[in-house]
């Protein structure tokens, strides 16, 4: 009985980091879908969000708002940065080289790193409780309040995603633009608004993210995005790059995955057990869990 | 891609230069100018020469983007270690550079072991799925190192005799230049290059693709484990989180940055990126800031990289300057005057 509960228990939390996880791999997966590229500066918004809701949660308690606004206001500015880094650092590149991208979004990285340390010092701030500390749940199993908000919010934040990637008209766009950018130029669509939005979302997602990630762990330092961005960018490739449902399927298995292993074999094997399912299924299915195998055009 | 003869006085003009550039550097440690510290900077620089090289084979001439290029690179540092370690080296050691030379042999020969058994399986893919599987085997690497325990574990393997002094340091980074400029303008080089340029057009004219990708993949390997190998006796201390992930960016920026597919672009960038983070100490909080915008501002106007394709040869620089007009149809030489 009392394994059962542990299990529940590494289950649970398993989740709640997976669900993390999946809310930061849609942002690498929507971007990857629609221009190809690999955006390695996307973690280092998770870093942005926090540290903007860090700010934030002052000004809500003076202004008498409940604390978990700051969410919204991180997300709002998340957005913004996302869509000018997009316009200053990658729509010039659009049609060069993907290695000349993928470098750019690494020097954007590393600029947001170090334009956070400069600002706010390379030490470990305190992120203050955004959720209450209380635990939940009866007979054996607890689960505190934060557990709860992140698993069913970041459902909440998938499921509406995915409504609007499939129900509205911008969602069809953005479709349109990632199947083939061309042809939906020639249809009418605004192709850099599409791309733009994209950026929106994907960072706004990952400074919701961040907030639920520091809840559950609250120290907030201008490194915490690389690790934390690279884990979610296997969940995406993992479930299939470019596919949003992907996205989440992925996140939720690292989480969970990398929950028993600390739990049941090794904390220090984790990262390898991650890693080692990612090079398996890259070997047996290169185009990830849900991916469609795309024939060669000679 | 021409493959025309390198004359004979274009290899004298560069051991020449070699020859100089090591007299002047020897004069200035023997007459003081060059400090411990600038000593400390060269030989940094000369490791990052050999990484950067050897990651422009796989990345430039193959055209695959490789992630794990720390991984190789701890192999052969931890591999070099020990068999010093092993052989009980010190620093007092007569001939000590003879054991460097074994170790740094087999580190490289354990790293392109690696480079093997992570190349044919990865190199299946292609693209971005052959970058994030080299990410995925570079990250084991480095968490194996931290977890088997004759690798000192997170610890780290200390008191690594320090016997990488500058002139062996020097000549084996000469020595890798040159091998590689011979590889790459070889029979191999040029099938490596075809491949880069039309996987599908080679393969239909009977080259055997899976072959000539790996054996680009092991000589990768092999010299980054050298270079991990020189790393490991310069420090003496190796732990295996100074191999993550960001190392390895660090040694794809050099290359992209030179231009891909240019050995002498790779040499240059490795000492400007070597150097001017030293040059720039005094503003040491704003130095990685202005790093990551020169790095997004060369990326923006120049995304070639600096030289792109362009080979610097010195012997056609100075054919250039001494007989203007007749310029252009001169043959390609080999450098290395620059190399250090």
């Amino acid at each position: 009985m009392d394994s059962i509960v542990v299990l529940v228990k590494h289950l649970f939390n398993g989740l709640q980091v997976g669900s993390i996880y999946a809310l930061v791999a849609l942002g690498y997966t929507m971007v990857y879908g629609i221009i190809k590229l690999i955006n390695f500066a996307h973690g280092d918004f998770i870093m942005v969000g926090a540290y903007i809701s860090m700010m934030a949660i002052p000004v809500m308690i003076s202004a008498g708002l409940p604390v978990w606004v700051c969410m919204i206001v991180a997300a709002l500015l998340c957005a913004v940065m996302g869509v000018v880094t997009e316009r200053v650092a990658y729509k010039p590149l659009r049609n060069s080289p993907r290695l000349t991208a993928l470098i750019t979004a690494i020097a954007v990285s590393l600029l947001l790193q170090n334009l956070f340390m400069v600002m706010f010092g390379s030490a470990s701030k305190p992120y203050p409780a955004v959720f209450s500390t209380e635990q939940m749940g009866g007979s054996g199993i607890q689960l505190s309040m934060s557990t709860l908000v992140t698993i069913v919010l970041s459902v909440a934040c998938m499921i509406c995603l995915q409504m609007f990637v499939k129900k509205t008209r911008m969602g069809k766009a953005m479709r349109a633009v990632s199947e083939d950018m061309a042809a939906a130029q020639l249809m009418g669509i605004n192709v850099n608004t599409t791309i733009s939005l994209t950026f929106a979302i994907g960072c706004a997602l990952a400074a919701i993210a961040a907030v639920m990630y520091c809840a559950a762990y609250p120290l907030v330092n201008p490194y915490m995005g690389s690790l934390l961005g690279l884990k979610a960018f296997v969940a995406a490739v993992l479930g299939g790059i470019g596919i949003i449902p992907g996205a989440m399927l992925g996140g939720f298995v690292i989480g969970i995955v990398e929950s028993f292993t600390k739990a049941y074999i090794s904390s220090q094997l984790a990262d390898a057990v991650v890693y080692g399912i990612l090079i398996v299924v890259l070997l047996v299915k290169p185009t990830g869990v849900l991916g469609k195998n795309v024939g060669e055009k000679v | 891609m021409t493959n025309t003869k390198i004359p004979v006085k274009s290899y004298i003009l560069n051991t020449l230069c070699i020859a100089l550039l090591y007299a002047v550097m020897m004069a200035g440690v023997d007459g003081k100018f060059i400090t411990r510290y600038a000593q400390g900077i060269i030989i940094t620089v000369c490791i990052n020469i050999i990484l950067a090289v050897s990651l422009n084979i796989a990345t430039g001439f193959l055209g695959e983007i490789a992630l794990g290029h720390a991984g190789f690179m701890s192999v052969g540092a931890y591999t070099a270690a020990l068999f010093t370690k092993h052989m009980e080296i010190t620093t007092k050691t007569p001939n000590a550079w003879v054991y460097l030379l074994v170790a740094l042999a087999l580190g490289g020969l354990v790293a392109a072991a690696f480079g093997m058994l992570v190349g044919i399986p990865a190199l299946r893919l292609k693209g971005d799925y052959l970058a994030i599987i080299t990410l995925g085997f570079g990250e084991i690497i480095r968490v194996l190192i931290e977890y088997v325990p004759f690798t000192g574990g997170a610890q780290g393997l200390k008191s690594i005799p320090k016997i990488a002094k500058l002139p062996v340091v020097f000549w084996v980074t000469i020595a890798v230049v040159v091998i590689l400029f011979t590889f790459v303008r070889s029979r191999q080089g040029r099938v490596i290059t075809a491949i880069r340029e039309d996987d599908i057009a080679s393969e239909a004219v009977g080259i055997n693709n899976t072959y000539y990708k790996v054996m680009a993949f092991v000589v990768s390997a092999f010299f980054a484990g050298v270079a991990g190998g020189l790393y490991a006796h310069y420090v003496g201390i190796l732990g295996a989180k100074t191999f993550d992930f960001n190392k390895s960016i660090d040694i794809l920026v050099i290359v992209v940055l030179g231009g891909m597919g240019s050995l002498t672009g790779s040499i240059i960038a490795a000492i400007g990126l070597t150097v001017l983070p030293e040059a720039l100490r005094g503003f040491a909080e704003y130095r990685m800031l202005i790093y990551s915008v020169a790095l997004i501002i060369v990326m923006l106007f120049k995304p070639s990289g600096l030289f792109g394709k362009y080979e610097f040869s010195l012997s056609r620089a100075l054919s250039n300057i001494f007989k203007k007009g007749k310029a252009g149809n001169q043959p390609k030489g080999t450098k290395g005057g620059s190399a250090a």
